[in-house]
């Protein structure tokens, strides 16, 4: 991370401020209209949309490898998905996920 | 409404509450042990829990800034991730829009998944609750995961301190991700969106980081949009 202490902080601040103005908007603004249908359909979508996007470069081309796909970071991720999608609890997928990746590095520790 | 039925209605809300636990505490600590590990100071990790409150937002802006991207696209990629709480905002207010100015921005502060969907689901279900039991219900959930959050935070940042730095602890970001998704992909629609977020995400890698990553958002909101509009036209 190559941020100054005054960017981190700046980041830290709009993200607290960004966040809160999002979740007080319509609460904050009596007899505002309501949300267009539109615009509520797209944004029930930017989880599903935002996170895909952000975490497929780090399971195909991880840094740690120098870029290159490793086997491990796969099967990690597949775990990973394929629990919490089965079970329908994050914990689970995360489980699932960090004993494929770490498993190996505890036991060796062992 | 008298005070009892108030004060019920908290106790309500604490323990709907309760099940959340098992999962905000196990995030928290990753919170906290992978934001020391990216080179976040204590003050910084705790304040990003105290003044954000917002797991998978957080978790994302320490992504980017792992990857030292823009500050712009830090914050956008990151508040991008926050934006479907305006829904829950705009859903919030017929039942809580009545509540003292203070009482709806403490309600802001405290909108985020899990106080959301406990209380529009008992608001739902409950339409004779007056007012003041709506809001209390809310806190009752809200302020028992709140504290605990920023509490494993703290102690997460304790024992990040703690963790070799041969570990690649970064990965448990992906890993998170990829669980926080999984149990959202509820449709067609659902998938789609994620599809097109992946496949544009990874065709504009070359970009700033960052950059890819939100031109690929907005076409995984439209696509998802789209589809879901087909698919309700395709039901007879």
């Amino acid at each position: 991370m190559t941020y100054t202490q005054s960017e981190i902080w700046l980041i830290i601040g709009i993200m607290a401020v960004g966040t809160f103005a999002i979740r007080f908007s319509f609460l904050g603004l009596i007899g505002a209209g309501a949300i267009h249908p539109l615009i509520e359909r797209m944004l029930r979508f930017t989880p599903v949309a935002v996170l895909p996007g952000m975490v497929a470069p780090l399971i195909l081309w991880p840094t740690s490898a120098g870029g290159e796909p490793t086997l491990l970071h796969f099967m990690a991720a597949v775990m990973a998905l394929g629990v919490a999608y089965k079970t329908r609890k994050v914990v689970w997928g995360m489980v699932a996920g960090c004993a494929v990746f770490y498993g190996p590095l505890v036991i060796g520790l062992l | 409404m008298t005070a009892t039925t108030t004060k019920s209605a908290y106790w309500a809300g604490v323990r709907d509450g309760l099940p959340y636990i098992v999962m905000v505490v196990p995030f928290a600590l990753l919170f906290g042990v992978v934001g020391i590990e990216a080179g976040l100071s204590m003050a910084q990790t705790i304040s990003f829990s105290v003044l954000v409150i917002a797991g998978a937002s957080q978790f994302a802006a320490l992504q980017l800034m792992l990857e030292n991207a823009a500050i712009g696209f830090v914050l956008l990629a990151a508040l991008a991730v926050n934006l479907r709480m305006a829904m829950y905002s705009a859903a919030l207010a017929p039942h809580l829009g009545a509540a003292p100015f203070w009482q709806r921005a403490l309600i802001g502060y405290l909108n985020f998944d899990q106080s959301y969907m406990s209380s529009i689901a008992k608001y739902e279900d409950n339409p004779q609750m007056a007012m003041p039991e709506k809001v209390a219900y809310f806190l009752g959930v809200a302020l028992v995961i709140s504290p605990l959050w920023c509490l494993f935070t703290y102690v997460g940042a304790r024992l990040g301190a703690t963790v070799p730095s041969d570990i690649e602890v970064a990965f448990i970001l992906p890993i998170a991700f990829l669980s926080m998704v999984a149990p959202m992909l509820k449709s067609l629609a659902h998938v789609a969106a994620a599809v097109v977020s992946i496949i544009v995400a990874l065709s504009l890698a070359g970009l700033p980081a960052g950059s890819g990553l939100l031109i690929a958002a907005v076409c995984a909101m439209v696509t998802g949009g789209v589809v879901e509009t087909w698919t309700e036209r395709a039901k007879p």
